[in-house]
């Protein structure tokens, strides 16, 4: 129920769930079972939020807040995970809040063309994460302390240009591999979006991430697509290719996100 | 080796697309994440404090 104390957060806008209704036990951010709030043919999937934490002033701080943030993304997501078992839902980006339903019908009104279409360009595709490493072995100096001593100064400045020479190559080699690997992945996708990369700190990994890409991909082509991704396996040495997903079309929620070809599977 | 892994979702995947993914709206609240870098900056000077003090929560959170 709405009250004084409460806020309406919106997880995702959908087409109507029909006979598909979520799943009983569901519970989203707060602790609170999704509901829904229907207006002309859209779907905002909804649900209550206590005002102590998600009005401005205290969101603000409490996005800063480590564990916070990470449990109100899960259950963000757990909410979208369960809306893309019986739809294409158009994910809001994390902590949109509304006073009350009045406020997000007066959104979905507005937004409505915007949304039909974002819905309509989702519709039987799921989103899916690409990235490539350089594994941090393959890219790392050798330590000074595993070196013999060299006998000569020429020999040391032969030895240290061969260790650039094969840096060198390894990163040459990363490069070539994701464009090729990209290139490839594009053919199979109805849009791609390219994030930056992963921080190593925030990814807890010393490896070093060069790709980090989003394809959107029908269902029906998605096991060809895991596959390709699959026989990455092997490829090149010193090279490490992560999959994710699939997702709610996270990334590409907005028209100018997507770049590359539209009416592919 | 070139690994495709598949896993739990790790949190750094997860903030890419809700902190720089979904629909941005004008809600009636509301703060925006709009200012995703801002967020993140934020976020990374956190999570280097927790790195240093207190390395024990990360595991979990992978």
């Amino acid at each position: 129920m709405t009250g004084t104390s409460e806020l309406r957060y919106v997880y995702a806008v959908c087409r109507p769930l029909g006979d598909a209704p979520l799943q009983a036990d569901l519970t989203g951010v707060a602790g609170a079972p999704p509901g829904l709030v229907e207006h002309h043919g859209l779907v905002a999937v909804v649900g209550d939020v206590p005002e102590r934490d998600f009005a401005e002033a205290p969101l603000r701080s409490r996005l800063e807040d480590l564990d916070w943030l990470t449990g109100t993304a899960r259950a963000h997501q757990r909410v979208i995970a369960a809306l893309c078992t019986v739809t294409s839902p158009l994910p809001l980006r994390l902590a949109t809040v509304f006073r009350d339903d009045s406020g997000v019908r007066t959104m979905l009104e507005q937004e409505g063309d915007r949304f039909r279409a974002a819905l309509d360009r989702l519709a039987g595709r799921v989103e899916w994460g690409v990235k490539v490493y350089v594994e941090e072995a393959a890219a790392a100096e050798p330590a000074p302390a595993a070196e013999p001593a060299a006998a000569s100064g020429r020999d040391y400045l032969r030895r240290r240009r061969a260790e650039r020479a094969a840096r060198d190559d390894t990163w040459q080699r990363a490069e070539r591999f994701a464009q090729e690997l990209h290139d490839e992945l594009s053919g199979q996708a109805a849009a791609t979006r390219i994030h930056p990369p992963q921080n190593p700190e925030l990814a807890r990994t010393s490896d070093r991430n060069v790709l980090n890409a989003a394809y959107l991909v029908g269902r029906s082509a998605s096991e060809e697509f895991v596959e390709t991704v699959d026989a990455t396996k092997d490829r090149e040495p010193g090279l490490r290719v992560e999959l994710t997903g699939p997702w709610a079309g996270y990334s590409f929620s907005s028209p100018e996100d997507a770049e590359g070809g539209e009416e592919q599977p | 080796m070139t690994v495709v892994e598949r896993r739990e979702i790790a949190l750094v995947d997860l903030l890419d697309r809700l902190l720089a993914g979904g629909v941005v709206l004008a809600g009636d609240v509301t703060l925006r994440i709009a200012d995703v870098d801002l967020v993140r900056i934020d976020l990374k000077a956190l999570i280097s404090s927790v790195n240093e003090q207190v390395p024990s929560p990360w595991p979990e959170l992978t």
